[in-house]
Formats: C-alpha cells, sequence, structure tokens
C-alpha cells in the first residue's frame, strides 16, 4: 500500500504545488492525470523517491522513504519500486540481458537468470538477449525498459509518459504489457499521462 | 554484474578513444622505464667492473678512452707503453697490487688479454673447467666466451689482429684453451686470458718464430697496468707522480665513469622529460574522453541512480574507468619497456655492455603508482559530476 499525505513542493521561480492526499491499495492500477506543468513528473519523482518534498510523507508499504538515508532510499527504490520512463534509457554499453540484469545487482539483489529469460518472453524479446539497445526498434527498447522495471518484483510500477512517442498500434501494447505485467507480477500501476489513448484502458483516475 | 565489469564493458565500447588512451600512457612509461633500467644496468656494470680497480695507466691520450678500453674492454686503446717503464712503476711502494695488459686482439669479438696471475687475483676469479693459462699460448675463457663459441678445454683457435674483426688472422700460432671461468657476472665472462708472452709471440715477425723468448719483459711493450694502492693517501700523490714524471699517464676508474655518466645524463635528462610530457598528455586525453564521455553518460548515471545506485558507487564507476586505462597502460609500458630493451641487447654489437630486458628495477613500482596517479587526477573531476546530475530533472528531460 502507498499512502501520500499532505505534500508540497516549491520550485526556485515558480509557485508552490500541493498534491491531494492519495492511497493505493497493493495491485490497483491508476492513471495520473493533469495538463502539463500540472506537477505531474514532479508527483512522481517525488514518489519514486528521487525528489525530497518540502512537506508531507509518502508511506511505501509503511516505510516512509525519506526518513531512509540517502544511500538506504537508493537500494529501498531499486527494490521496491520500478520506473518507465518516456524514454527506454537503456545503457548502450550492455546487451539487453544485461541491461535488465543490472537492475537486479544495483539494487543490491542477486541475479536471478530465470527470471530475467521469463520476463524477457513473456515480452516476446527472448531472441533479442545478446542484442545490444542500439540493435533494436524503439517499441521494443520500451519494453525493455518494461522488463527491467519489473525485474525486482517491485511494489510498484510507475510509467511517466510512456505512450507519447509511440505510434497507436505501439502505445497499444504497450498499455497492455503494462496493465498485464502489473497485474501478473503483483504491483500497483501508476501511469501518468495526458494520452487519450491511455484513458479507457485503465478505471481509477487521480487528477492534478 | 559489479562496477569493474561495467566500466570495463564502457570502455569496450569506445574501443578506439580507450586504445589511444592506454597507447599514451604506455609510451611514457615505456620510455622511462627503459631509461630506469637502461641507466641503473649501465651504472652497475660500471661499477662492478672497476670494483678493485683504483688507477690505470697507460699510454697518453684520452683518460676516459684508456678506461672504456683497459677496465670496460670497450674503446680502442690509447697506445703502448714500455715494459721498462711499466715494471718501474709497478714496484712502487705505493703499490699494493699491479696488473699489467697486453691487448691488441681478438676472437670472434671477443677480446685476448695478455696478462699475468695478478688479474686472477684483482678479479677474484673462479674457474669452472680445466686449469688457468700457465704456458706460452695457453688461455682460460670467460664463460660467455665459452658459450658463444662452444670452444672446448683443449680446442685450439686463432686470435685475429684488431679488436673487433676477423679478417686478419695471426695463421702461425694457435691457441690451446686451458680452462674455462665460472660467469662472473662481469667483464671477464667476455675475454680471453692469456699470458703476455703468447701476445708477444703472436706479433713478432715470422723469422723471429724459432727464437727464444726469454728476454726480459723490459724490451717490450705493454698496453696498460691496473693498479690498487696501498693505502687511500696515495690518490692525490700517486696519479700528479705518473701523470707528470712519466710519459704515461694515469687515469682514475671512478672520476671517469662520473664524467662519461655526466656526458651522457644531459641525453637521459631530455629524454626522462619528454616521458613525463608524454605521461602529462595521457593523463589530458584520459581526462577529456572522460569529461567528454560524461555528456552522453549523464542519462546512463541518472538511469542508475533509479535503479537503485547509490552516488559513490557511481563516482568508484567513473574513477574505475580511469584507472583501468591508466594502470593497463602502465602494465603495457613496462612490458614494452623490457621487450624493446631485450631486443635493443638482442642487436647490441658490444658484448661487453650488454643490456637485457629481464631485469627489474624498484623504480618500475613507482611508475605502476604514477600510473594510479595519473588515473586518479584525470577522472576525479569527471567522477565528482556523478554527484551533480540531477537524476529527475535529467530523465523528464525529452533527450
Amino acid at each position: 500500500m502507498i499512502s501520500i499525505q499532505s505534500i508540497t513542493k516549491k520550485y526556485n521561480h515558480g509557485p508552490t504545488l500541493t498534491f491531494p492526499d492519495w492511497i493505493i491499495q497493493d495491485e490497483e492500477q491508476w492513471l495520473l492525470l493533469g495538463a502539463s506543468g500540472s506537477g505531474k513528473s514532479t508527483l512522481l519523482n517525488i514518489i519514486s523517491g528521487l525528489l525530497k518534498p518540502d512537506s508531507g510523507e509518502i508511506k511505501i508499504n509503511g516505510t516512509d522513504i525519506y526518513s531512509l538515508p540517502l544511500k538506504d532510499m537508493d537500494r529501498f527504490r531499486g527494490q521496491s519500486i520500478g520506473i518507465v520512463f518516456q524514454k527506454p534509457h537503456l545503457i548502450k554499453s550492455l546487451d539487453i540481458f544485461d541491461n535488465i540484469a543490472l537492475a537486479s545487482s544495483l539494487a543490491g539483489l542477486k541475479i536471478n537468470k530465470s527470471r530475467v529469460m521469463t520476463l524477457l518472453e513473456s515480452l516476446g524479446l527472448a531472441e533479442k538477449r545478446k542484442n545490444f539497445p542500439d540493435e533494436l526498434s524503439q517499441g521494443q527498447l520500451q519494453r525493455v525498459s518494461i522488463a527491467r522495471a519489473l525485474i525486482n518484483n517491485p511494489s510498484l510500477l510507475i510509467a511517466d509518459e510512456p505512450t507519447s512517442s509511440l505510434d497507436d498500434e505501439n502505445a497499444e501494447n504497450v498499455i497492455s504489457i503494462l496493465t498485464e505485467q502489473a497485474a501478473g507480477n503483483h504491483a500497483s500501476l501508476v501511469i501518468a499521462t495526458h494520452d487519450k489513448r491511455v484513458r479507457n484502458r485503465v478505471s481509477k483516475e487521480y487528477l492534478l | 554484474m559489479n562496477i569493474l565489469k561495467l566500466s570495463t564493458k564502457n570502455l569496450l565500447r569506445n574501443k578506439l578513444t580507450t586504445f589511444l588512451n592506454i597507447i599514451l600512457v604506455a609510451f611514457g612509461v615505456a620510455i622511462l622505464s627503459i631509461l630506469f633500467l637502461a641507466s641503473t644496468q649501465i651504472g652497475n656494470k660500471l661499477e662492478r667492473n672497476a670494483r678493485d680497480i683504483d688507477l690505470v695507466v697507460g699510454a697518453k691520450g684520452s683518460p676516459l678512452q684508456l678506461i672504456l678500453s683497459s677496465i670496460y674492454h670497450i674503446d680502442f686503446p690509447t697506445g703502448n707503453i714500455p715494459a721498462k717503464d711499466a715494471l718501474e712503476l709497478m714496484q712502487n711502494p705505493m703499490v699494493k697490487r699491479a696488473v699489467p695488459l697486453a691487448l691488441g686482439d681478438n676472437y670472434e669479438g671477443h677480446r685476448i688479454v695478455g696478462t699475468d696471475s695478478g688479474f686472477v687475483s684483482l678479479y677474484d676469479l673462479k674457474l669452472g673447467n680445466g686449469k688457468f693459462w700457465a704456458k706460452d699460448l695457453e688461455a682460460t675463457i670467460g664463460s660467455t666466451v665459452a658459450a658463444e663459441s662452444k670452444l672446448k678445454i683443449g680446442d685450439k683457435f686463432f686470435g685475429a689482429h684488431g679488436l673487433s674483426d676477423a679478417s686478419d688472422e695471426h695463421k702461425q700460432h694457435a691457441y690451446t684453451v686451458s680452462g674455462i671461468l665460472q660467469p662472473q657476472g662481469n667483464v671477464t665472462d667476455n675475454l680471453i686470458l692469456t699470458n703476455i708472452g703468447s701476445v708477444y709471440k703472436m706479433h713478432e715477425p715470422e723469422h723471429d718464430e724459432n727464437e727464444k723468448h726469454h728476454e726480459e719483459i723490459n724490451n717490450k711493450e705493454i698496453t696498460s697496468i691496473l693498479i690498487q694502492y696501498r693505502s687511500p693517501m696515495s690518490v692525490v700523490i700517486f696519479p700528479r707522480m705518473v701523470n707528470q714524471s712519466t710519459n704515461m699517464q694515469a687515469a682514475s676508474p671512478a672520476m671517469e665513469s662520473a664524467r662519461l655518466f655526466s656526458l651522457i645524463g644531459v641525453g637521459i635528462e631530455t629524454l626522462k622529460w619528454f616521458a613525463i610530457l608524454i605521461m602529462a598528455i595521457s593523463a589530458l586525453s584520459v581526462f577529456i574522453s572522460l569529461y567528454n564521455a560524461m555528456k552522453e553518460k549523464k542519462y546512463d548515471l541518472a538511469v542508475m541512480r533509479c535503479l537503485g545506485a547509490s552516488k559513490p558507487k557511481l563516482f568508484f564507476l567513473v574513477m574505475i574507468e580511469g584507472l583501468l586505462i591508466t594502470v593497463s597502460g602502465a602494465i603495457l609500458g613496462l612490458l614494452l619497456g623490457h621487450l624493446a630493451l631485450q631486443i635493443i641487447g638482442f642487436y647490441q654489437e658490444s658484448s661487453q655492455a650488454r643490456l637485457t630486458g629481464l631485469y627489474f628495477v624498484a623504480d618500475e613500482l613507482y611508475l605502476i603508482i604514477a600510473g594510479l596517479v595519473i588515473g586518479v587526477v584525470a577522472s576525479i573531476i569527471p567522477a565528482l559530476q556523478t554527484y551533480r546530475v540531477d537524476i529527475a530533472r535529467t530523465l523528464s528531460k525529452d533527450k
């Protein structure tokens, strides 16, 4: 369960953003909606432990993440939160298999080879495991980044505008994959988007 | 997957840049290691060969040349001195031990030295096989000579006139090998020792061959005398006496070696600075490559932070990339240095001063440390940048 309470964040030259309280139960799937500039990315960064809010608290399974020491928070994030970015952001010098395995080792976990392969197979990427990122298409790369976000069995999967740079068909695919994989891996899902194509796929909405 | 593996993969991705940087470091280290090795080896050889010799007396000319020819057996002798005068000097009360040398012939490039038993005690020579020379035309050969010429005890060989080439052989007299020395680790390994009478015999006109040769040494000439003083006090008086009151010159091995070193020292110093310059350039090049790579790597680093990597971990990731380049460069440089020296030694003409790559000095350890330091210096600024990467902003930028 993730609970967000009385969060505010002020940027140097901007208004103070305040966010409504939000409770995400285990395995719930949410859309985070809002016009650009409304603070969607800010809230996602705060939830993922990348940006410290000025006030308020975020509890993930009972842990107040900003009360952790920096190093522990890095590790906590690696183990309990999977993040899918707008762009895949894979490491160019590593092949697909290693890119996914890296997420385990950076989070301080043992690499589970069969889990990597299972994930790759379920995303139709098994035969690409020895390829490098620059040999894959944009849609394939996005799927790899989903596999990477899921490898450590996170309790929360966050996707930031995952469809904005994809065509209709690929966008449809990515949303299906995200919802199916989150459910299959027993993770809660939050998709931040302003993409209409996504809205009819997920029922719960959090509006900014 | 640890950060070492990740660093290696990053470096392998930019093979050319990595290669260039490693080569730059390696060249600097190689030049420095060649300098270290060569100067230590030459220094050691000079010292070991001149260890117990206080003074060399020979014909007037260049004192350095006299030292080089009589102690190191490299250069040509300055000329000859009358044996009578030499004998007089050898009996001087200040002299503890004096060993006469008669040079002028060689066998396959190994110099034939006519001398007496004083030479054996002066260099503390030990026999490996057979016995020391006793009669005319008996010769005791150094271990290197034996190995290279394949001469065995009882074998006969002809000496050739001159110090290096074999065009003019003394066909009328053959030497017999009477003994082979143990390896001494100095110039005597490369010498053929015989008595002075044998050398005279070689150089007498044909028709004298059957005459008896029991004449006193007095009527003859020799090349030089190696002298040990009875007391250190003589250092001041004796050479002056020789130089002023006789027709010969005295040269001190210690002084001449020091002079020789100061002459070649300028060259060594220049090369040393050149090598240091190359290493500085390599540090700069490693720095620039890492710094430039940081622009591209910012995303990688931000992603890795999201995946749970701590800041110190990423700091070491960048540091290790720099260190991998410079340390492997340093190791490659040392290998190159030794290899180069071994090749130089192989093609060197004078076997007396041969250099070898199979020789290690403690200074080489400093070169590895220098490699580490260059790595740290070049990568510390790019590595510190990892602390400044704003993950949230980097990743939300549409790039």
